[in-house]
């Protein structure tokens, strides 16, 4: 079961993934580096599919498209936060990393505790507090995207239809 | 005034905030970090940009190359370019500079720009935002993209700068009052006579850092000024876009400038804002003037008029990076590099300089940086453990002078 990384409010870009990262890399790459001086040893410690829960802003700051990509590389299965900034949200879900909006969320996790989650039901479950919060479903065609892998792999799938 | 210049890109009588449009783009923007992804991005759904007269690609980042990797990725660019037929690559200096003074950002235009400070452009009245780059592929591929509307906040300025307080101490000190997150997915259109006033640079610091309060786009409204600067560079036609005198905003603000006084973000969040003097004293190791806040000749101009004829202190580095090449040649020829170059300062090539970590002037644990331009979040410049204040260049200057952060009034 995937389990939960929580982080505070306002988490940057650069705290994602340090500029110095940025050029051409495979998301696998990237991910060596995610969230290297926020939580040092994250990439070798995060079990593939583990969720990042997070307070508000949540990839504030710069509009590299290598942040959403560099969580995908590391295993994040989503991020579930209070808020976004709207270019991450944006990118997130153009690489086909799951992203949902939940009120109170940070509070309701401590790092290592069970999650789980319905992007289209918008919720999310402590398994090892047994609580449940209401999250803000995401928009069908956002989800279609997502189900597609991102947006490309679902450009090019309707291209096919 | 966001509603209306995305209700013309979108074919309609009018939009309403929170409505999902499909927009025609005029201009979309790469740099030598978001490009490479962004072709390859493209190269999976399309074999050709809709119109390369109307793509710009910009290496600013990291330019000329330090790196291996950065040289590959700048090769693939310009192979790209004239594959594509797109004539429009530059790398003499910052996007969001460049972009201005080459005749792409005018009044009405839809501006997507692959770099989140493109909302920069709002100061010549065009509505520009910034994304990501497979966003930026699917507006390549189709000159389309869609696009919320946001709610529109209107901020009034109104009253005069003091002396050596600057558009840079009145957006920190908004930044501050808003937060980091105050203004998300909104649209900040600057009024008032305050704004007026200003100078097209002064213009864009500000809505330069809208973003950092989470704005999609800042805004102003062109004017006589703008007309001067756009007329003799403008690439397309172009058709001006104001508010309606009835317009209505989600929420209205007014900043009265005389009662300014100059500010600094302090580490590690951007609207950790407080004016210069309670934090006056702490003893910094390097001084960053440059960025797309902040590394016009109007800024190495406020900044060598506190250093002319003295000397740096002699534990500080001073790095100033004009922003482009066309603030270079002007610095040069006003005689304002010569004077910064004399006191100490190092000249670095035109571009983005210390802001991102990734090229010169990276930091050491332990060491405090005061910098002219927008982001001081951890790591941003180097270690983790370094600290970055940022403020106006005249505080950068008068810092560098004293080594330690001081109030530019002092000095």
């Amino acid at each position: 079961m995937p389990r939960a990384w929580v982080l505070g409010d306002d988490v940057s870009t650069d705290d994602i993934i340090p500029g110095r990262y940025l050029v051409k890399r495979s998301p696998e790459e990237l991910g060596k580096h995610a969230l290297e001086n926020l939580l040092p040893g994250f990439s070798s410690r995060v079990k593939k599919g583990d969720v990042i829960i997070a307070g508000k802003n949540f990839g504030c700051g710069s509009s590299r498209e290598q942040a959403p990509l560099a969580l995908k590389g590391a295993g994040v299965g989503a991020v579930i936060a209070e808020s976004f900034a709207r270019i991450f949200f944006r990118n997130a879900v153009n690489q086909g990393l799951p992203v949902m909006i939940c009120k109170g969320v940070k509070a309701s996790f401590s790092t290592g505790e069970e999650v789980e989650y319905d992007l289209v039901r918008g919720v999310v479950r402590n398994l090892t507090r047994g609580i449940e919060r209401k999250a803000e479903p995401l928009p069908d065609f956002l989800v279609s995207i997502l189900r597609a892998g991102g947006l490309i792999p679902y450009l090019k799938s309707r291209r096919k239809e | 005034m966001a509603e209306k210049l995305l209700a013309r890109k979108a074919g309609k009588e009018r939009v309403e905030p929170g409505e999902i449009v499909e927009a025609r783009v005029d201009v979309v923007m790469m740099n030598d970090i978001t490009g490479p992804l962004a072709i390859e991005s493209l190269r999976e759904i399309a074999e050709r940009v809709w119109d390369p007269s109307r793509v710009v690609i910009i290496f600013d980042h990291q330019m000329p190359a330090n790196s291996t990797e950065i040289a590959r990725d700048h090769d693939m660019m310009r192979k790209f370019a004239r594959e594509q037929g797109i004539e429009n690559l530059f790398a003499e200096g910052i996007c969001h500079q460049v972009l201005p003074e080459k005749g792409f950002a005018l009044p009405g235009l839809l501006i997507l720009g692959a770099d989140s400070h493109t909302c920069t452009y709002g100061a010549f009245g065009s509505f520009a935002t910034g994304v990501g780059s497979t966003d930026l592929a699917a507006a390549m591929a189709s000159g389309r993209l869609w696009l919320r509307v946001p709610e529109s906040v209107k901020i009034v300025l109104e009253g005069k700068l003091g002396r050596r307080v600057y558009p840079k101490d009145v957006i920190l000190q908004l930044v501050g009052e808003i937060g980091a997150d105050g203004a998300t997915y909104q649209a900040l259109e600057f009024q008032g006579e305050g704004v007026r006033r200003m100078s097209i640079g002064g213009r864009m610091t500000l809505c330069n850092m809208g973003v950092e309060m989470g704005a999609k786009t800042a805004l102003v409204a062109p004017d006589a000024l703008t007309r001067r600067y756009v007329e003799k560079r403008a690439r397309f036609p172009f058709k001006e876009v104001r508010s309606d005198p009835k317009a209505e905003y989600a929420d209205e603000r007014t900043c009265s400038l005389s009662r300014i006084e100059p500010q600094v973000a302090c580490p590690h969040r951007v609207d950790n804002v407080k004016p210069v003097r309670e934090v006056e004293g702490r003893e910094i190791d390097q001084a960053f003037l440059g960025s797309c806040t902040n590394g016009r000749t109007e800024d190495l101009i406020e900044a060598a008029k506190i250093l002319k004829g003295r000397k740096i202190h002699p534990r500080v580095r001073m790095l100033v990076v004009p922003s482009s090449r066309e603030t270079y040649l002007e610095a040069l020829r006003l005689g304002v590099i010569e004077r910064l170059v004399r006191a100490g300062a190092i000249l670095g090539p035109p571009g983005c300089g210390a802001c991102m970590g990734s090229y010169i002037g990276v930091l050491a644990p332990g060491e405090v940086c005061v910098s002219s331009s927008n982001r001081n979040f951890r790591g941003r410049m180097g270690s983790p453990e370094a600290e970055i204040y940022l403020a106006s260049p005249a505080t950068v200057a008068a810092s560098a002078l004293r080594g330690k952060l001081t109030d530019p009034r002092e000095v």
